[in-house]
Order: C-alpha cells, then sequence, then structure tokens
C-alpha cells in the first residue's frame, strides 16, 4: 500500500499547495513529493485523460539549456553524446532523444528542443527525467566542449495538458496553441504570462507540455483546471496512459545497460546518424541495427485477468525463463492487464506464446503490437 | 456475531466457528481501484499471518493475510468477475474468505472497532 510520506527531505514543486487542496495524495518520486492520483481515482482519471482532458504535473523534470556559438556547434556537441540528428532539427522542432554511455546504454532519455527564433540559434532546450538529472547535468558538464555550456532552469515549472480536448483548453488562454504541429514548439503567451509551449506528451493522446515560470504556474493550473473538460491527473494514470501508449520509462524499461535497438526505441536515430555513427556506442549499437539485438523490448498482452508487474519472469510456454518483465498492470482503457519486457529477438515476433510467472504461477501471455491503445497525436492538415 | 480488526487492515466477523475474513474500507481507500483479486481454494489450511489472498490496484499488489488460524470454507468468487465490489463494498458484499475458525484465542489479539478507528488515525 502507498505510504503518506511526509518526509521533509523531499522538494515540492511549485504546485504542491494546489495539489494538496485538491485532495492529492502525495508520495515520494524521484526526490519530490508527487501527486499519485486525486480524488477521482486513478482508472477515472486514465479515462478522463482518454476521453477528455488531463492537467499533470511534470514540474519535477529537468529543464536545461545548452548554448553555443551557433546551432551548428551546439547541435554537434549534443550529437557527440546522442544517436539523434540535431544539425538538421528545424527551428521549432522537438525530438526525442537518449543520452548514451559508452558502452551504448542510456544514461536517460530526453526531449529536445530547437527554439523558433532566429535570435536564438545556439540554443537547444532539454527535458531529462527527475531521477536522473544529477547525473546528466555532470554528464554534460563533463563532456560538452568548451564553446557550449549547459544552463539549469531552476525557475521553470512544467505543466502537461494532454487528450482529445487538451489542445482546445489551452488555446482558450494560449491561442497560438492550436497551430503548433506535432513535436513542435513555441514562445507564447498564456493569458498574458510569458511560456514556451510544445505539442508533444507522453500518453499518446494529443497535447501540449507548458514550461511556465515558476510563479505562474499555479495561477495557470488553476485556469486550465477552472475549464470542465480538464481534471488534475496524477502520476498513477500517468503510468497506465504511457505504458498503454508503448512508452519506455526511464530505470524500468530502459538503463544504462539497454541499447536504443534492445528498447526497441531506434526512431530516436536519423538516418544520417545510423550511418555514420560518431556516437557513444556506436560500435554495438550499429553491429545490433545490422544483425538484430540479442534481445528486445515486447509488449505483452495477457490472456487472463491478473497483471504481471514489473519483475516478473518471462518464460517459454512450459519452458525455461528467457526474460523479464520491466513494466507491466492492468491497462483501463484495454480493460486488460498488458506488460513490456525484454525477451530474446528469435521469441519476440508479434503473436508468439510466451508465459509471464506470478506469484509461483505461469499466466499464459502474447506478444502484441505497441501501442496498446492507438495513438492520436496530431497531424497537422496539409494546406 | 463480533467483528475484529487487524494491524494489516483485515476485518474479521465470527459468526460461531466461521469467521468471514475481508479488507477495510481505509485498505480499499488507499489501494485504489481494484481491478483483480486472486481468493484461495476451499480446503486451504491457514495459519496466522499467511497470504490468505491477493488484492490487485491499479498500481499494485497487496497481500491479504489470515488474521487467525483455519481452514478456507469458502471464497467469494463474484470477486473474481466483479473486482470493483472491493472498492464499493469491501466491509460488506465484497468479503474474501470464509474461515473455520482454528484458534479462537488469537482473536484476542486484534482489535475491535473503536481500536482500529484509532489506529488508523494515528497512520
Amino acid at each position: 500500500m502507498a505510504d503518506n510520506v511526509a518526509d521533509s527531505d523531499l522538494k515540492q514543486t511549485p504546485l504542491h499547495d494546489l495539489h494538496t487542496e485538491l485532495g492529492a495524495r502525495m508520495v515520494p518520486f524521484a526526490g519530490y513529493s508527487m501527486p499519485v492520483q486525486y480524488k477521482s481515482g486513478i482508472m477515472a482519471e486514465h479515462q478522463h485523460t482518454r476521453t477528455k482532458a488531463g492537467l499533470f504535473d511534470v514540474s519535477h523534470m529537468g529543464q536545461a539549456l545548452l548554448t553555443g556559438p551557433d546551432h551548428e556547434t551546439t547541435a554537434r556537441a549534443l550529437e557527440a553524446l546522442t544517436p539523434s540528428n540535431f544539425v538538421e532539427l528545424g527551428r521549432g522542432r522537438q525530438r526525442y532523444t537518449v543520452l548514451l554511455n559508452e558502452e551504448g546504454g542510456i544514461i536517460d532519455d530526453l526531449m529536445v528542443t530547437r527554439p523558433v527564433s532566429e535570435e536564438d540559434d545556439g540554443k537547444l532546450m532539454l527535458v531529462v527525467n527527475a531521477a536522473r538529472k544529477e547525473v546528466d547535468y555532470a554528464h554534460f558538464r563533463a563532456n560538452l566542449p568548451e564553446n557550449v555550456e549547459l544552463q539549469v532552469l531552476e525557475d521553470r515549472a512544467l505543466i502537461a495538458v494532454q487528450g482529445p480536448e487538451a489542445v482546445a483548453a489551452v488555446a482558450a488562454h494560449a491561442p497560438e496553441a492550436a497551430e503548433l504541429a506535432f513535436m513542435s514548439a513555441a514562445p507564447m503567451e498564456f493569458d498574458g504570462i510569458a511560456c514556451h509551449i510544445a505539442r508533444a506528451g507522453y500518453t499518446g493522446e494529443d497535447g501540449v507540455e507548458m514550461s511556465v515560470p515558476a510563479g505562474a504556474a499555479e495561477a495557470i493550473a488553476r485556469a486550465l483546471l477552472a475549464d470542465n473538460r480538464v481534471e488534475p491527473v496524477g502520476l498513477g494514470a500517468r503510468d497506465s496512459l504511457r505504458l498503454e501508449a508503448g512508452l519506455c520509462l526511464y530505470g524500468h524499461d530502459i538503463d544504462e545497460t539497454t541499447s536504443p535497438v534492445e528498447g526497441a526505441i531506434t526512431f530516436c536515430m536519423q538516418k544520417r546518424r545510423r550511418e555514420e555513427g560518431g556516437f557513444p556506442g556506436a560500435e554495438r549499437i550499429q553491429s545490433e541495427l545490422k544483425d538484430g539485438p540479442g534481445r528486445i523490448r515486447v509488449g505483452l498482452a495477457l490472456d487472463g485477468k491478473a497483471p504481471a508487474r514489473e519483475g516478473a519472469e518471462i518464460a517459454l510456454p512450459d519452458g525455461p525463463v528467457v526474460g523479464t518483465v520491466t513494466s507491466g498492470g492492468f491497462a483501463p482503457t484495454v480493460g486488460a492487464p498488458i506488460a513490456m519486457g525484454y525477451v530474446p529477438a528469435n521469441h519476440a515476433a508479434t503473436g508468439t506464446r510466451l508465459e509471464l510467472i506470478v506469484r509461483g504461477r505461469r499466466l499464459p501471455a502474447t506478444v502484441a503490437d505497441m501501442p496498446f491503445v492507438p495513438n492520436r497525436y496530431y497531424r497537422k492538415p496539409k494546406s | 456475531m463480533t467483528t475484529y480488526y487487524s494491524k494489516d487492515h483485515e476485518w474479521i466477523s465470527v459468526d460461531g466457528d466461521v469467521a468471514t475474513v475481508g479488507i477495510t474500507a481505509y485498505a480499499q481507500e488507499q489501494l485504489g481501484d481494484v481491478v483483480y483479486v486472486e481468493l484461495p481454494e476451499a480446503g486451504k489450511q491457514l495459519s496466522q499471518g499467511d497470504e490468505a489472498a491477493v488484492v490487485e490496484s491499479v498500481k499494485a499488489a497487496s497481500e491479504v493475510y489470515a488474521p487467525i488460524d483455519g481452514e478456507v470454507v469458502a471464497a467469494n468468487n463474484v470477486l473474481a468477475d466483479e473486482p470493483a465490489k472491493v472498492n464499493e463494498d469491501p466491509e460488506g458484499a465484497a468479503w474474501f474468505l470464509k474461515l473455520k475458525v482454528g484458534n479462537a484465542d488469537q482473536l484476542s489479539e486484534l482489535m475491535d472497532e473503536a481500536a482500529y478507528k484509532a489506529y488508523v488515525e494515528t497512520l
């Protein structure tokens, strides 16, 4: 059962008082006191996000800026640490990437945005995982060239609004938000407050992530929650939503031992980088791209109703253990338990029958395509 | 019929030599939406503190422990199909199992309703 730890060592986000006022159950998460759920509960919050709009406090995540003399220099500095193409990232465009260690393992996964304004050329904005920010920042500081600086943005909050009605709700206060294409971002005013808004998210739904001044976060959140389409959503539903979306949770589905190929996130590697290499662990990653990885992350659909959680062993039918579940639980939208985990590549094809071992019992499961719930990211109509 | 409560948030209602066991309203509140319940087979011998059942919420699995020794005489199989009943009526229709009381002396180690309420206040 979740403990209500009132730990004075825990950091608070600028929305902490609002969470408690809204009746959130607060839990320790990545060094912060964070809402795991509000009064309506994880299931209702999950469904509300899929049908209307959920508001998530993601202020615990790290926001930082890389600044160099010009775009090419900053982009090359980031390319030296990641397998993605940043040189050709357009202004106002956002890209998902991973920081790699020398063995091609993943130090963290992060979002990178090139500012839309020409004046900001040479800057790249980063959003990193809360639990990894100190590791990431130390890694950047140790590895960036002298003319590229890391600046941690301490005085910002991050608010995500996700769901089919999310953009309409945000656009009522920041009309330009409606114009953003998926994976693009721009500075704009929300009720006169300067924010930076990106059309992206973690749920498989359309929506935005808004980087806002810490001091204005509560006013912005209250303005959004006053809209009856928007309800607050905690970490619990955030986790079930991202599991249905088939997205990795750092430290669970990917970590310093897994490569992007094993993690099935090679979409973060653009063609030029795959061919040229020049990123940490390139030898391993390029050979995995060519010959296939030994193990790979797959989706798993369970036959029965019992969920399989992280750590459950994956076995061949009536056979030996071949892998481990890295995320799993009940999927409210699917209405059944689902999981993700690593299996040998020769047992990874969709439709492969496997067993998940839960409390000593073998539960039949099938390798399933991800996402488990079709994503509904916004695609800008061609004009 | 007398009802007792454990520190692990089980309730046990004793009628003659049969005890009905479930989880408390406080426990279901803490668990959140219950999505799956695993129940024991009739005939299973349980000692006090043994895992009697498992209740899974959206977030996590939690064990339900036997508050006293006893033999399982019935399980509430309705919960297998309708786990959400645990949230709706935890101290009524959503009982988990019935035990043939093995050691009535162990009941004195448990709390009465007033003591349990006071205990929950301290959490």
